[in-house]
């Protein structure tokens, strides 16, 4: 290609800065992948890269910090949020977030998350919700669906025996506390997009020390579902959205008006 | 007429999950059948002409491994200057 037509094109999409220059550790076509991608992207759009800490979990997102290029910590499993709160208090003018699974925030973390809910910290949670424990094999998660099956359900999750799945959006909406709580979902162009969109809302919520933030992303996990990259994609549509509807559960009313 | 587009893959990062391949609305990416990359994946590449420079493969594309280019009309690019 000639130099004069190179000067008439513009790049379109390039890897964010705030992502590290490394390969990560996850299954090929794991949407871990495309949410760290959108947190990067929301970081660079707001500038606050050099200023931003994040809180890893357990399970497959770990690592997460050798993934983001800013400073970062791990938590123990569950207590991302408590390990959030203190850094907040002490760095109020850092942006900081929690990025964990549905098997350290909706179980072994349960209450962590809504102790920092009600409290209205002002953090932001990333929450990826993959229906089952991917890190340690694909065992039932407080997510599960109704009848599915997972390594430590073969049978399906069975309601009378192992209770119904949480939603944890919905029930973190009821909580004074809680600026924004809302779902989204990775399985499409469309709905990645509006995911991007709620997690800028969320971070703008923090910047305006609003309160809590939490942004739900439903998320496919190709190994330990059994399925291809694609075929997850399409599990996700259509067993786990009926479940867990895409929405607004909670939305500050000051945010009204405000376009990022 | 569509603006035309091209993109680029980082090969070694890409994992071969044909999630570009399959969101694609042209239809112009494709798993490099004749390749491996270092982590023993067929990469995608572009395949053919067509290319709008839309973004939709990097948008799902969980490695973040697509730049996406797209020309600038020789009217946009003089009404800008
Ligand atoms: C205190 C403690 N209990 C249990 C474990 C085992 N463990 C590791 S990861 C994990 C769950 C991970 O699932 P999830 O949070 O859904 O993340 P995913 O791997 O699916 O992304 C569990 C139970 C642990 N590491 N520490
Ligand atoms: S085990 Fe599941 S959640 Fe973990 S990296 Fe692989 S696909 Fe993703
Ligand atoms: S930019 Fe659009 S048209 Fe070009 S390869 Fe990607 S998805 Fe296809
Ligand atoms: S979406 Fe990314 S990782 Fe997957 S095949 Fe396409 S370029 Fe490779």
């Amino acid at each position: 290609m000639d130099t004069a037509q190179h000067e008439l094109e513009q790049v379109v999409y390039q890897r964010p800065e705030s992502l590290m220059e490394v390969d990560t550790h996850y299954c090929p076509g794991c949407t871990h992948g495309v949410a760290h991608r959108l947190v990067a992207e929301v970081l660079d759009e707001m500038q606050v890269r050099q200023r931003t800490i994040g809180v890893a979990s357990v399970g497959c997102s770990v690592f997460a910090y050798n993934y983001f290029n800013t400073d970062f910590v791990q938590a123990p499993h569950g207590r991302a949020p408590a390990m959030a709160t203190g850094i907040k208090r002490c760095l109020p003018d850092r942006i900081v977030f929690t990025y964990q699974g549905d098997g350290d925030m909706a179980s072994i973390g349960m209450g962590e998350v809504v102790a920092a809910a009600a409290r209205g910290e002002n953090i932001t949670v990333v929450f990826i919700n993959n229906a089952n424990y991917g890190m340690t094999g694909g065992q039932m998660a407080p997510t599960t669906l109704p009848g599915q099956k997972t390594t430590s359900s073969p049978n399906g999750r069975d309601v009378e025996t192992q209770g119904f799945p949480m939603q944890a959006a919905e029930l973190l909406a009821t909580l004074e506390g809680t600026s924004y709580s809302v779902r989204r979902s990775l399985h499409d162009p469309k709905n990645v997009r509006m995911a991007k969109k709620a997690l800028r809302t969320a971070f703008e919520v923090q910047a305006r020390g609003m309160g809590f933030s939490i942004v739900e992303l439903l998320s496919v996990c190709p190994t330990n579902w059994g399925m291809t990259p694609l075929q997850s994609l399409k599990w996700l549509e259509e067993a786990m959205i009926p479940f867990y509807p895409i929405g607004d559960y909670k939305v500050n009313p000051a945010l009204a008006g405000l376009r990022f | 007429m569509p603006p035309k587009g091209r993109i680029e893959v980082n090969e070694n990062r890409c994992k071969g999950c044909e999630l570009c391949t399959d969101a694609c609305p042209q239809d112009v990416i494709s798993m490099a059948a004749e390749r491996l990359n270092t982590k023993g994946y067929h990469p995608a590449e572009l395949i053919e002409a067509g290319c709008t420079g839309c973004g939709i493969c990097a948008i799902v594309c969980p490695e973040a491994a697509i730049t996406v280019y797209r020309e600038v009309s020789q009217r946009a690019a003089s009404a800008e200057a």
